[in-house]
């Protein structure tokens, strides 16, 4: 075969902009976000609780409701790889098969705040004036009280359940979100590609989804990830406080809520769901960093 | 051929300045106050002025993204001033706009193709053709096909200027209004995207009209020229006549104060006192007295009248005719 | 002849990053004596700006570094001397003036005190002696009541006025050398006027050499003795500034000064250079003009040309002025215009 050595013209030529592969957005995401060692370690951590989420019930070693009085409070052994509650339930099985609960509840609680708070956030942003005043005095009211006791009164309300910690902290996610949202929607609506797209003709709608909805995805998304730590957080302490999942639910609060009188003398029994909220809520918080540091254009190389 | 295409008649344009607290009285600011040209079918007027005199402006008046205080812009004898959003829709396809900034005048989210098809997909254009169209506008301005693919932060700036410029060209309009539209590029690139700009027009019979600060760029390229100061015109005249024998002494000031680049050029030049006085605040009588080495006291009471001196001359001063002889 | 005051060797300052090294200034060399001004030009990326801030060591914050060369001040090398000297020079010796005064003004403290604050840290003045000298200052530079001026923010003021305060600064511990990137860019034509004005008379009374970087080819033609046309991270062309406007020698240059549209010179179309401005990820191999020059030869694409004297008083980085190391006879004639 005859070598072709080409010359250093043709190189220079040959190295334009047709033949060098494009940038996007994402492409350029996800060179920055690969360098974040430690967000990107918790990113294949959330990714595997996620499968775990969904396979957990199903691998779990042993039944997670039936009671085993002969091994009662027993300390981590090769059998219980995390021992065994006061019923003598394995709290490994527990624990993962509660995996699907706290991410449930994170997961959906948090979408619906951030669907509202976008909602929310764009209108007030985009449209200002009057319906900005009251939007935003609605939420500095829904701020101005503590999270948790918010999710309290609303259950309080509802009576509690999954569901309705579900809805609880959702609606005291909606005003954080409609925060961020209308303060990165003011952001690019004052862009000057906003004014160009304007003087083309552009109708608000098409302004709203096409402009300044993508423009804010990158805070929602960031927002979004750390928000799903809390809300476990949130979830959990409602469900230690009996106001969440009911016993017998494997849910990570209620199990800590259960293991509570035997701290002294059975401490693993609480150790591991908290161990699980603990690594988790950390997991999203550090993918949460990760990302804004990778999608915030204002931190340059 | 003198067809009127555009015309702006006294307009004003008050920023309200945000009230303290506890005051009542409402403050303004007078970016333009009482602007009036006409420019016509397939000339360039140039406005140019420094930074505060309204020029930017004006020109955000006529393309209606900006509210207009008072007086009127008539866009091919119809009166836009106070059409709807609703109304003037399909009028904007007539007239466009370039901005000064290619980098921030481009979302960066969006590939070529989808910023050129924008203004297609708002004027209804033909679907099928949306394609062939955006190549076709990119040949125009001197891109490539391959081009449309790509996001604006993988183009230099002056190729960005060429894809704004694009866009502006895209519905077919019959005015652009260029604001800056070379001040942000490289001295090697500035003439490429003139020439282009000059091409165009001949290609399409565009009308432009071109904001800016750079006399020698607005000498290149205008068939007349307006001066601002201070919110308002203060000479309008052709090119040939503002260059060759400017009547307003600002007019004077400004083209004595553009470096030439040629060190074997040595000349007197005119060099004002002091800064440009706030728009907020701005002095009584003709505005520019407070810098003008000829002001007189009638310069201080008195507004000077936006007079013809010669035929298409205008000049608001009150000794234009002594200074000349002068 | 007389010794100039600073003297730049071959300097070579390359920015590191993950796609490797990119050598934002490659060999720029040139001088500047007593009361001189000289013009570095060049466009976005030419690494004008990158090699006044190596000159003021000023790399700390950027991932650069000075990889070679000298930076000689007064016979001594700056580029060897600690932190410490460093800052007995920076501000004293040699000062500084940026292109946008507002973002090297603190804005939380009050003119006077900035003033103050670095003549008594360099001229070791007492307080009130420094309070008479930056009120001093403020006059030589044209500031009409600089007793009530020391008193203000610094965005109560004008973008010329902060420019002038800049100078103040910048010339109140009677500095050897001022460098100056792009001074007056920001500002408005007539306030640049004044500015260049000024700038004029303090060299002529103070005998401060000035490096002036600039964009603007008008800019230089009014205020320099010399020139250093800047392209691509290299020096291209050195000589007096009447030799770079009347008798270019290099095709950028020449291709520069044609692309400039000037006052009462119309033409219907500007000459102009075509391409784009080179980025440092996309540089030929050769000499980094060869994709935009007109002249453009096989050996231009093969090999850097190196940056030779043509004449005892100007350089030219270019092949059309040497003898091309292949046996290819040389087509390209003189290019003389």
């Amino acid at each position: 075969m005859v070598e072709l050595k080409l010359s250093n013209k043709e190189a220079y030529y040959q190295q334009t902009l047709e033949n060098i592969p494009s940038k996007t957005p994402f492409s350029e995401f996800w060179r920055k976000f690969k360098k974040q060692k430690l967000a990107f370690v918790a990113f294949f951590f959330v990714i595997a609780l996620i499968l775990l989420a969904f396979i957990g019930p199903f691998i779990t070693p042993y039944d997670i409701t039936e009671p085993d009085y002969e091994n009662v409070l027993s300390g981590p052994s090769a059998e219980h790889w995390a021992g065994t509650d006061a019923y003598g339930r394995d709290i490994f099985s527990r624990v993962l098969a509660g995996t699907q609960i706290s991410l449930y509840v994170g997961l959906t609680s948090v979408l619906l705040g951030a669907i509202g708070g976008t909602f929310l956030g764009i209108v007030a942003g985009y449209y200002g004036k009057r319906i900005d005043s009251i939007i935003m005095r609605i939420c500095d009211v829904l701020l101005a009280f503590p999270g948790i006791l918010l999710a309290i009164g609303i259950i309080a309300i509802l009576g509690p359940g999954l569901g309705n910690v579900i809805i609880a902290v959702a609606i005291f996610s909606v005003p954080m979100f409609a925060r961020i949202v209308r303060s990165s929607t003011l952001a690019v609506k004052s862009t000057l590609y906003i004014e160009a797209t304007k003087s083309i003709g552009t109708r608000p709608k098409r302004i709203i989804w096409k402009h300044i909805f993508p423009g804010t995805v990158s805070s929602i998304i960031v927002y979004f990830t750390m928000r799903i730590g809390s809300a476990i957080l949130t979830a959990a302490s409602l469900s230690f406080l009996g106001l969440g999942a009911q016993p017998p639910s494997p849910e990570w609060g209620a199990m800590l809520s259960g293991g509570r009188d035997y701290l002294n003398m059975a401490p693993h029994v609480t150790i591991f769901p908290g161990l699980a909220i603990f690594v988790t809520v950390l997991a999203f918080n550090l993918l949460g960093d990760g990302l804004r540091d990778a999608l915030d254009p204002k931190i340059k190389e | 051929m003198n067809q009127t295409l555009l015309e702006v008649q006294n307009v004003k344009k008050y920023f309200p300045i945000p009230s303290k607290l506890f005051s009542r009285k409402k403050e303004f600011v007078k970016a333009v106050d009482g602007v009036s040209f006409t420019v016509n079918k397939g000339e360039t007027l140039s406005i140019v002025g420094e930074s505060g005199c309204g020029k930017s402006t004006t020109g955000r008046m006529i393309m209606k993204l900006l509210d207009i205080t008072e007086g009127k812009v008539i866009f091919e004898g119809q009166d836009i001033t106070d059409m709807t959003d609703d109304q003037i829709r399909p009028l904007r396809k007539e007239f466009q706009m370039v901005f000064q900034d290619p980098y921030a005048s481009l979302n960066p989210r969006l590939t070529i193709k989808e910023i050129l098809e924008e203004p297609l997909i708002v004027h209804n254009f033909n679907k099928g053709n949306r394609n062939q169209r955006v190549t076709e506008l990119l040949e125009v301005v001197g891109l490539n096909k391959y081009h449309a693919d790509r996001y604006p932060h993988e183009f230099s700036g002056g190729q960005r200027q060429r894809i704004g410029i694009a866009r502006a060209l895209a519905v077919n309009p019959k005015l652009i209004i260029a604001d800056e539209p070379v001040s942000a590029l490289d001295v090697s690139i500035q003439s490429q995207v003139l020439n282009l700009m000059k091409d165009l027009q001949e290609e399409f019979g565009l009308t432009y009209v071109f904001i800016a600060h750079d006399l020698s760029v607005v000498e290149h390229i205008s068939d007349r020229v307006g001066v601002m100061y201070l919110g308002r015109l203060v000479e309008l005249a052709t090119r040939d006549e503002l260059f060759g024998k400017p009547l307003h002494p600002y007019t004077k000031a400004l083209l004595s104060a553009v470096p030439i680049p040629d060190p074997t050029v040595k000349r007197e030049r005119i060099i004002l006192k002091g800064d440009i006085p706030s728009p907020a605040n701005p002095p009584s009588g003709c505005t520019f007295h407070t810098r003008c080495p000829f002001a007189q006291e009638t310069c201080k009471i008195q507004v000077p009248e936006f007079r013809e001196l010669e035929s298409g001359h205008y000049v608001a001063c009150h000794y234009a005719e002594e200074l000349e002889i002068n | 002849m007389e010794k100039k005051v600073l003297q730049v060797r071959n300097l070579q300052t390359h920015f590191t990053s993950d796609a490797g090294v990119v050598k934002a200034v490659d060999g720029v060399s040139f001088e500047v004596g007593k009361g001189e001004t000289l013009g570095i030009v060049g466009e976005s990326g030419s690494g004008k700006s990158v090699t006044s801030l190596s000159i003021m060591r000023l790399l700390k914050d950027t991932p650069g570094k000075i990889a070679g060369g000298e930076i000689l001040y007064e016979g001594r090398d700056l580029t060897k001397i600690s932190e410490r000297e460093m800052r007995r020079i920076r501000g004293n010796e040699i000062a500084m003036i940026f292109q946008e005064p507002m973002t090297s003004l603190n804005p939380v403290y009050k003119i006077g005190r900035q003033l103050e604050e670095s003549i008594i840290l360099h001229m070791k003045l007492s307080k009130k002696a420094a309070r008479e000298r930056s009120i001093q200052m403020l006059k030589a530079v044209g500031i009409s009541r600089p007793e009530k001026i020391v008193f203000e923010f610094p965005h109560q003021l004008s973008g010329g006025m902060r420019q002038r305060v800049m100078i103040a600064m910048a010339m109140a511990c009677n500095p050897k050398v001022l460098i100056a990137d792009e001074p007056t860019t920001a500002l408005d034509v007539t306030i640049q006027a004044q500015i260049l004005e000024l700038m004029k008379s303090l060299t002529t009374t103070t005998d401060t050499a000035i490096l002036l970087i600039t964009h603007d080819l008008g800019v230089v033609a009014e205020m320099c003795d010399r020139v250093v046309v800047m392209y691509g991270g290299r020096a291209v062309e050195e000589s007096d500034v009447v030799s770079i406007f009347t008798n270019p020698k290099h095709p950028y240059t020449q291709g520069l000064l044609e692309s400039i549209p000037k006052i009462g010179d119309r033409v219907e179309r500007l000459s102009s250079i075509p391409g784009n401005v080179p980025i440092p990820a996309h540089m030929p191999m050769g000499c980094k003009f060869a994709p935009r020059c007109p002249h453009a030869m096989d050996v231009c694409w093969d090999k850097e040309p190196s940056f030779d004297k043509l004449t005892d008083n100007h350089s030219v980085r270019c092949w059309l002025h040497k003898e091309v190391p292949t046996d290819e006879p040389n087509l390209v004639g003189s290019s003389e215009r």
